[in-house]
C-alpha cells in the first residue's frame, strides 16, 4: 500500500469513526424526539418504528395534565435568578482575589472547589430541615439559593481565570489616569472581560436549568421546575413512553435552542485555560 | 520651596524591610534619576510617590501640599509603565485621551491636545490604530504620549527602555532628553542603566537595599563618588578596586598611607600601560578589547589583581603580553574598611568642571 493509499485511509476511517461516535452519543436524543410524536402504541412497538405519521397530541396531554408552562416558568425565573444573584456575589470576590492576592487566596480557591467534590445527597437532610424550617419547602426562593450557592464555586473560579489574564498594570494606569473604582470597572475592566463574564453567565445559567436533584427534593407542585415535570411521568402506573418522550423534548428543547445560539460563549468558557 | 519633597518615607512588605527611610527634596522641572541595583528599592519607590502602593511611615509633600495618603487617582501625577500598560481594547487616540474625558474636559479642547502631543511623538497616523496594531516603540510612545497630554505635575517613569530593543532604546532615550528640554516638566526617572542615567538626570539618586547611598549630579557622583558602591556603580567599565596585599606598591598613595583594609580606586581612564619595569606594577594582558574609538586592556598582576585599563587609540598588545601599568596617584580613590570615601581623587577633567 503505496503513502497515498494509506493516507485516504486513515482519512476515511476517521470520519466514519467520528460519524459512528456522534451518532451514538445523539441517538438517545434523537430517538427521544422521534417517540414524542408516535402514539403510545407505536412507541412501545417491536420492532421499533422509524417511519410513522405524526402527532401532536402527546404535547396537548402534556400540557393540560401537568401545566408545562408552569413548571417551563419556574425553571427560567430560577435559573435566571440564580445566575444573576451569582455574578453579583462572585465578581467582586474574583476581582479581589485576581488583583488583591493575599496570603490565603490561594487556600481560599481551593476550598471552594473542593465543596464541589461532595455529593449532594451529603447535604440533603440538613438543607431539606433548613427549608423547612425557614417556611421556604416548594418554594422558587429555596431553589434560588440553593442553585446560586452550589453554582458559585464554579462562577468565582471561572471568573478569576479571566480575571487574572488582565495585567494589573492597566488598572493601574486607569487610577493614576484618574478613574474611580466605579469608572475603573465600567471603561476598562468590563469591556476586556465581556467574554469571560458571558461565559460564565451561560454556563451558570446551563447549569440551573439542568439542575435536577434539589428541584425534586425541595420542590413539589408549586415551584417545582421542568425536572420535576419529567420526573413525575415515570410513576407507579407504568411508564408512557410517549408523553415521557414529549414532556423531556419540552423540558429540553429551550435550552437546547438557547445553547445552540450561544454555542461559541459555551465553547469558550469551558475550555479556558486549555490551551495558552 | 521643594516640588516635591519625600520625609522619612518608609515601606515593609510583610516583616521585610524594603524602603528604610527615604528623604529626598527635588525641585520644579528638574529630571531626578533614580538608579540602583535590582531589588533596591526603586520601583517601589516611584510607586509610592505614584500613590499604587501605601506609605507605611513618613510624609510626602507635593507643592506643600500633604498627599502622602492621597487616592493616585488625586494626585495630579501621570506615570509610564515598564510594560506600557495602554488600554487594549482603545484606539491610540482613546488612550490618550482617557484621562481628559474622565476630567470631562471639552471634546474639541481634547482633540486638539492629543493632536498636539501626537505630534510630538510622530503619532499622528496612527491615532486610529489599536495597540495590538503598533510596534514596540511606537506603544511607547503612546505610552508617553498618554502622559504628556495630561500635562501633570510630575511625571513618572518606571524604566520605560527596558522593553526595547538596543538601537531603538538609544533613540527614545535622545527623544525623552528632547522632551524634557522643550516641556520642562519636573520628572522622576527609575532604571537600572546607569548610561540613561548619566545622560538623562539633572542629579541622580543611586539606591541600594531601600537606602539612599548618594544624590547629586551626574559628573559629582562619578568624580566624587560617597563610597565604593556608588564609585563602582557609575562609570563604564567600572571602577577598578584593588587592595594593599593586591598591590603592596600602592602602600602610600600621594603621600598618604592607605587605612588598614581599605581599598583603593583607580578609574580605567588614570591608568596607563607603559614598558615592564617602568610603572606601579607588572601584568599579564589578560584580553584586550577594541571598541573602535577606544580600547579596553585587562590585566592581571602575580598578587591578583585585576584591572581594567582604557586607551584612547588602538593598540598592538595581544593576550599574554606582559606589560606594566602606571597609575596616576592623584586619580586614585581611597576608601576605608566599611567602603567610605576617605580620599576623592583629582582627575584632568574634574578639575576643569
Amino acid at each position: 500500500m503505496n503513502h497515498s493509499t494509506r493516507h485516504a485511509l486513515t482519512f476515511y476511517l476517521r470520519t466514519l469513526t467520528t460519524w459512528g461516535v456522534t451518532l451514538l452519543l445523539f441517538f438517545p436524543l434523537g430517538w427521544l424526539v422521534l417517540t414524542s410524536f408516535k402514539t403510545e402504541l407505536q412507541a412501545i412497538s417491536v420492532p421499533p418504528l422509524l417511519f410513522f405519521t405524526p402527532t401532536l397530541e402527546n404535547f396537548a396531554i402534556v400540557q393540560e395534565r401537568s401545566d408545562y408552562l408552569l413548571y417551563a416558568k419556574n425553571s427560567l425565573i430560577t435559573s435566571l435568578l440564580s445566575t444573576v444573584l451569582g455574578m453579583m456575589l462572585a465578581f467582586p470576590a474574583a476581582y479581589s482575589m485576581a488583583f488583591f492576592k493575599g496570603k490565603y487566596t490561594k487556600d481560599i480557591l481551593m476550598w471552594m472547589l473542593s465543596t464541589k467534590m461532595m455529593p449532594a445527597v451529603g447535604a440533603l437532610v440538613p438543607i431539606y430541615v433548613l427549608a423547612q424550617t425557614a417556611g421556604l419547602l416548594d418554594s422558587r426562593t429555596a431553589l434560588v439559593i440553593v442553585f446560586t450557592l452550589s453554582n458559585l464555586p464554579i462562577m468565582v473560579w471561572m471568573l478569576y481565570s479571566y480575571l487574572k489574564d488582565i495585567p494589573n498594570e492597566i488598572l493601574e494606569a486607569s487610577r493614576m489616569d484618574g478613574a474611580t473604582l466605579w469608572q475603573e470597572f465600567r471603561l476598562v475592566l468590563l469591556p476586556l472581560t465581556l467574554g469571560g463574564l458571558a461565559s460564565t453567565g451561560l454556563l451558570c445559567l446551563v447549569l440551573s436549568w439542568n439542575e435536577a436533584f434539589w428541584s425534586l427534593n425541595l420542590s413539589a407542585a408549586k415551584a417545582g421546575t421542568l425536572a420535576t415535570l419529567i420526573a413525575s411521568y415515570s410513576s407507579p402506573e407504568g411508564l408512557f413512553w410517549a408523553k415521557l418522550s414529549a414532556a423531556s423534548f419540552m423540558a429540553i428543547a429551550p435550552i437546547v435552542v438557547f445553547g445552540w445560539f450561544s454555542q461559541k460563549q459555551l465553547v469558550q468558557g469551558l475550555t479556558f485555560g486549555a490551551v495558552k | 520651596m521643594a516640588y516635591l519633597k519625600l520625609q522619612g518615607i518608609e515601606k515593609m512588605f510583610g516583616d521585610h524591610r524594603v524602603i528604610k527611610g527615604i528623604d529626598l527634596e527635588i525641585k520644579q522641572g528638574e529630571f531626578v534619576v533614580f538608579v540602583g541595583p535590582s531589588g533596591c528599592g526603586k520601583s517601589t519607590l516611584l510607586r509610592l510617590i505614584a500613590g499604587l502602593e501605601h506609605i507605611d511611615a513618613g510624609a510626602l509633600q507635593l507643592e506643600g501640599r500633604d498627599i502622602t495618603h492621597l487616592a493616585s487617582s488625586k494626585r495630579d501625577l501621570a506615570m509610564v509603565f515598564q510594560s506600557y500598560a495602554l488600554y487594549p481594547h482603545m484606539s491610540v487616540f482613546e488612550n490618550m485621551s482617557f484621562a481628559l474625558k474622565l476630567a470631562k474636559i471639552d471634546p474639541a479642547i481634547i482633540k486638539e491636545k492629543v493632536g498636539r502631543a501626537a505630534q510630538i511623538l510622530n503619532l499622528t497616523d496612527y491615532l486610529h490604530r489599536t495597540p495590538k496594531e503598533l510596534s514596540g516603540g511606537q506603544r511607547q510612545r503612546v505610552a508617553i504620549g498618554r502622559a504628556i497630554v495630561r500635562a501633570p505635575k510630575v511625571f513618572l517613569f518606571d524604566e520605560p527602555l527596558s522593553n526595547l530593543d538596543a538601537a531603538l532604546r538609544g533613540q527614545t532615550r535622545i527623544e525623552i532628553a528632547k522632551l524634557h528640554r522643550d516641556l520642562g516638566a519636573t520628572t522622576i526617572y527609575v532604571t537600572h542603566d546607569q548610561v540613561e542615567a548619566m545622560t538623562l538626570a539633572d542629579r541622580v539618586v543611586v539606591l541600594r537595599d531601600g537606602q539612599i547611598e548618594q544624590v547629586g549630579t551626574p559628573l559629582e557622583l562619578y568624580d566624587r563618588p560617597a563610597n565604593q558602591f556608588v564609585a563602582q556603580f557609575i562609570g563604564t567599565p567600572p571602577m577598578n578596586m584593588v587592595s594593599i596585599t593586591q598591590m603592596p606598591a600602592l602602600e602610600a598613595v600621594c603621600g598618604l598611607p592607605v587605612a588598614a583594609g581599605g581599598i583603593v580606586g583607580l578609574r580605567p581612564e588614570s591608568l596607563k600601560i607603559c614598558v615592564p619595569g617602568q610603572g606601579l606594577v607588572d601584568g599579564t594582558v589578560d584580553l584586550v578589547e577594541s571598541l573602535g574609538a577606544e580600547t579596553l586592556i585587562y590585566v592581571s598582576t602575580p598578587q591578583g589583581a585585576q584591572l581594567v585599563v582604557r586607551l584612547n587609540e588602538r593598540c598592538q598588545l595581544r593576550a599574554g603580553d606582559v606589560v606594566g601599568v602606571q597609575i596616576d596617584a592623584d586619580a586614585a580613590h581611597l576608601f576605608d574598611a566599611s567602603g567610605h570615601i576617605t580620599r576623592t581623587g583629582q582627575t584632568r577633567q574634574a578639575l576643569a568642571h
